[in-house]
């Protein structure tokens, strides 16, 4: 056993293009504690049972040793993903309401031929680029203009928005380095801006609705009543960093997984009504969420013969729960047509991914539209840069290069 | 399967959810011999739970709710037409067309039918119907669609409230009758029988509990109204009977089978029992006709009239039907159904009514988003959630771990007065609506460890 | 095209109502109402919806029958 614990090596940058073997480590070693108090936990059956179970909640304020909380959810308002219900139902339902059913039923569906053009678009701009970077050129800027125009945030402010998304990250990394506290500090400034930049953006929309779900949220008032401007602040920067970021993973992971296995592009390229399933094997294989960091009992609870203290660090891999051979046949092997896949792609339980339609979408557009041209094109290295999140995992960029 | 084929010939008797299932599982089985599936209704194989629903609704025809299937069954279909008897030692199913059919295995799977209204001169009356194939849908929604000035339901379990609401929800004025003290108490017991009664009002229904329709009056055929128990009368232009379910057995009086108004009697693979209590090995039974011993429930037979009991318990049967002894597997799903009334979504896991406890686990009545945990004697037998969905798969859980009642504390949502109280099931005699679990008795049997079903990769339906 | 939904398995995620609103309909929060009889042109929206459905709650296929 090597003097690092299993979570230091699993969030150790050197290990981010391929943390798969040490998932299987974790997957044998069943729930274990770590160094730091923390318990891992990376086998499907045992995370399903947790995501489903009301004694695990998702607001680390619940931790008994205050130091394990991140300093961002010490004190202000918190957006529902880490809250329990009820509060947690509550936020979400009113952040639902212009979203998707019951009250908005075909918002994200309308939304296909946009997504079709944007990506047409994107992908006429690198026609005749003999050198492409999957994420500058495609993967980032799909999701990034869907999301402006879903919430209503104006394109321009990107650049801004980008750079305080990219803090807020780092600040929630839970990759082992020295400058802990500062990165924490940063991306506190950066999602205390943010929020007052969604707050300011909100003011205007009440004074010029738009059809966008800014000017819902702050219109509409449903049987829950509106959200608070503290609210609306948490919860818009919630939407604009979940509704981009990980889309851009999901998106360069499949560029990257159908390069390394043509096989799986050729049969795309050929039956394109089969990118649905292949979607979500992409989730099941490279997701974009690899870990949920911020879990805790509420009450001494007991996995596979390990009792989890009330209030300990509770992390789970989900993507190592996607890899585990007791719930999917060869799951190491990428097979875009596989049928049984509950996968953890979305995380599972209440607080399944609140943006997976428009995720999906995405990524069935996006994929669909380059998988006709990567037969000219192969991978510049392998594996490529990766970012540095653990969490989000996912590259930084993806160069690929004309064949011949 | 292991080893060689099962060789023979199979017929199924029943060709709904059951009847479907059990062939197709058949198939995958590797069955290859012939086989037939005899359904009284012409109707190819459809979905009941659509009809007090979406039928109801006017968002779907009675007619365009037929089931997929998974696989060709390459069966010869006999629909419309009642199988009338059996020759147990001939082994041949009679049907009422002449035709006999020899078999070397048969599945019973003849379901229920709907109760009629016991007096039969008042139940020809225009305007009195019940509600169980798609033909009675159909009427039924005809009858709404005209706007009658007032529905009469005559029982207020799943089905009759269902009913309810559907009128509701299209502005018809409505009056649910029932006997016993609530709504919904003979599946849910007295505190979310107590909510559903609330709810039922809230919505505008004329619920009226512990009184019976004494009888139901017409002119000219035509139903006018009805008069209840307590004196009162109200005009009805319809009158929806809803006073649950019979079972389909009658045609097997003379087949020396355990059968009865409780259902046939079979064991956990599915076999039925003979009249002297001799397990039969060339009988099955699957679906609401059936009943079995369940481990999780003491071993009390139980009838289930639920849509994931008839796709479970047809696929074990079909099973064991085509394997030998120790291949064959026991039917020990948890019994789990839905509700959809109201706007909301009930779902049950395990059997409410075998419980002396009830307590609200998360959420709350007020709220309309709860979980409702049930005990009996300590133990964890079954959990309702209304809009609270995500949640049940734990509870599912605890049921099958015989966990202790009441559940540990600690979940999140927890209300702040979390005191169980006696779950208040009542005799199902004195109630209106049958319950569509039953238990109907108790044959002891050495225990068994139950052992969860991994997903397998078809397995889209078949926990 | 006809579909069936196990809503024992379902627990109201709503991909399949977001994905193919015109066939699936959520009835409050959680309650999943469908239409059995598939429009054809809605097969390509429920076959988006059975792949992305997180229970694997929707089977569909050609009516049952001879």
């Amino acid at each position: 056993m090597s003097p690092e614990t299993l979570y230091q090596r699993i969030t150790d940058y050197a290990n981010r293009a391929n943390p798969y073997p040490l998932y299987a480590e974790l997957r044998e070693n069943g729930v274990t504690r770590q160094a730091d108090g923390s318990y891992l936990v990376g086998t499907y059956h045992e995370i399903a049972a947790l995501l489903h179970d009301p004694r695990i909640s998702s607001d680390s304020r619940n931790r008994a040793d205050p130091s394990t909380v991140p300093m961002f959810r010490r004190n202000s308002q918190q957006a529902f993903i880490g809250l329990d219900d009820p509060e947690h139902d509550r936020l979400r339902r009113i952040a639902m309401r212009p979203f998707g059913p019951p009250h908005s039923p075909g918002r994200i569906d309308a939304l296909r031929a946009d997504i079709t053009r944007i990506s047409d678009g994107l992908i006429d701009e690198f026609r005749d680029k003999d050198r492409i970077d999957v994420v500058e050129d495609f993967a980032y800027p799909l999701p990034v203009t869907v999301i402006c125009r879903l919430l209503g945030v104006p394109h321009e402010d990107m650049p801004q928005l980008r750079a305080w998304t990219n803090a807020v990250i780092a600040g929630v990394d839970v990759t082992p380095g020295k400058d802990e506290e500062s990165r924490q500090r940063a991306g506190q400034d950066a999602r205390a801006a943010m929020g007052e930049y969604m707050g300011d953006l909100s003011d205007k929309r009440r004074e010029n609705p738009s059809d966008d779900m800014l000017s819902a949220l702050v219109h509409d008032s449903g049987p829950d009543g509106r959200l608070t401007r503290a609210e609306l602040m948490a919860t818009g920067t919630l939407l604009l960093i979940a509704g981009h970021e990980t889309t851009v993973n999901l998106i360069t992971n499949g560029a990257l997984t159908f390069l390394r296995f043509p096989d799986a592009y050729r049969l795309l390229r050929d039956k394109p009504e089969l990118m649905p399933r292949a979607v979500e094997e992409l989730l099941r294989y490279e997701p974009p969420v690899h870990l949920l960091p911020q879990r805790t009992p509420l009450a001494d609870v007991e996995i596979s013969d390990v009792t989890v203290p009330k209030g300990a660090p509770l992390i789970l891999v989900l993507a190592a729960g996607n890899r585990d051979p007791l719930r999917f046949d060869d799951p190491d092997h990428f097979d875009p047509t596989r049928e049984d896949n509950q996968h953890f792609g979305f995380g599972s339980g209440v607080h399944n991914c609140f943006g997976a339609p428009l995720a999906r979408v995405e990524a069935q557009i996006a994929l669909n539209a380059l998988v006709p041209r990567l037969e000219d094109f192969q991978l510049s290295e392998d594996p490529p840069p990766y970012r540095r999140s653990p969490i989000l995992r996912g590259p930084r960029h993806l160069p690929i290069e004309r064949v011949g | 399967m292991t080893g060689k084929p099962w060789k023979g010939r199979i017929v199924i008797v029943g060709a709904s959810l059951a009847g479907l299932r059990a062939a197709e599982t058949l198939r995958d089985e590797g069955f290859t011999g012939p086989l037939t599936l005899v359904g009284e209704e012409p109707h190819l194989p459809y979905d009941r739970p659509p009809l007090s629903k979406q039928v109801l609704l006017g968002r779907t025809r009675a007619t365009e709710i037929g089931l997929p299937r998974r696989r060709d069954v390459d069966a010869r279909w006999k629909l419309g037409v009642r199988a009338g008897a059996i020759d147990p030692i001939e082994k041949k199913v009679i049907l009422a067309d002449g035709e006999l059919l020899p078999f070397d295995r048969l599945l019973i799977a003849t379901g229920t039918r709907a109760r009629p209204w016991p007096d039969p001169v008042e139940a020809r009356l225009d305007g009195v119907l019940t509600l169980r194939t798609s033909d009675d849908a159909a009427q039924l929604a005809e009858r709404l669609d005209a706007g009658p000035r007032r529905v009469l339901v005559i029982g207020a379990g799943f089905t009759g409230s269902e009913i309810a609401s559907a009128c509701r929800e299209r502005g018809l004025e409505v009056t649910v009758a029932e006997r016993g003290p609530s709504p919904l108490v003979g599946a849910l017991g007295g505190a979310l029988g107590a909510f559903a009664a609330k709810l039922q009002r809230a919505h505008g229904v004329d619920l009226r509990c512990g009184v019976t329709v004494t009888s139901l009056k017409g002119r000219d055929g035509r139903l006018t109204g009805a008069e209840f128990s307590d004196g009162s009368r109200i005009e009805a232009d319809v009158a929806v009977v809803a006073l649950g379910a019979v079972r389909n057995t009658e045609w097997l009086a003379g087949s020396g089978l355990a059968a009865g108004p409780r259902g046939v009697a079979c064991d956990a693979g599915c076999r039925a029992f003979n009249m002297y209590g001799i397990v039969t090995d060339d009988v099955f039974v699957a679906g609401d006709v059936a009943r079995f011993p369940h481990p999780l429930f003491e071993y009390q037979m139980l009838a289930l009239e639920h849509w994931g009991n008839a796709v479970a318990q047809a696929e074990v049967a079909a099973h064991n039907m085509v394997s030998t002894g120790p291949h064959r597997r026991p039917h020990l799903a948890v019994p789990a159904f839905w509700s959809s009334q109201f706007g909301l979504n009930i779902k049950s896991i395990g059997v409410p009514t075998f419980s002396d406890h009830v307590v609200i686990a998360q959420g709350s009545l007020r709220e309309r988003r709860l979980v409702a945990v049930y005990g009996y004697r300590g133990r964890i037998t079954a959990a309702v959630t209304v809009n609270r969905a995500k949640w049940l798969e734990h509870y599912q859980y605890l049921i099958e771990t015989a966990a202790p009642f009441p559940p540990e504390s600690g979940a999140a949502d927890r209300p702040d007065s979390a005191a169980s109280v006696p779950s208040d099931v009542p005799d199902p005699q004195l109630l209106s609506h049958g319950p569509t679990v039953a238990l109907t008795g108790h044959l002891p049997d050495r225990r068994l460890t139950l052992v969860r079903h991994e997903p397998t990769p078809t397995a889209a339906h078949r926990r | 095209m006809q579909i069936v939904v196990d809503l024992n398995r379902c627990q109201a995620y709503a991909q399949c109502a977001f994905l193919a609103p015109q066939v699936f309909e959520l009835h409050g929060e959680e309650a999943l109402m469908f239409t059995p009889t598939v429009p054809d042109d809605q097969h390509e929206h429920v076959r988006r919806a059975a792949a992305a459905c997180p229970v694997q709650a929707i089977l569909v296929g050609e009516r049952a029958g001879p």
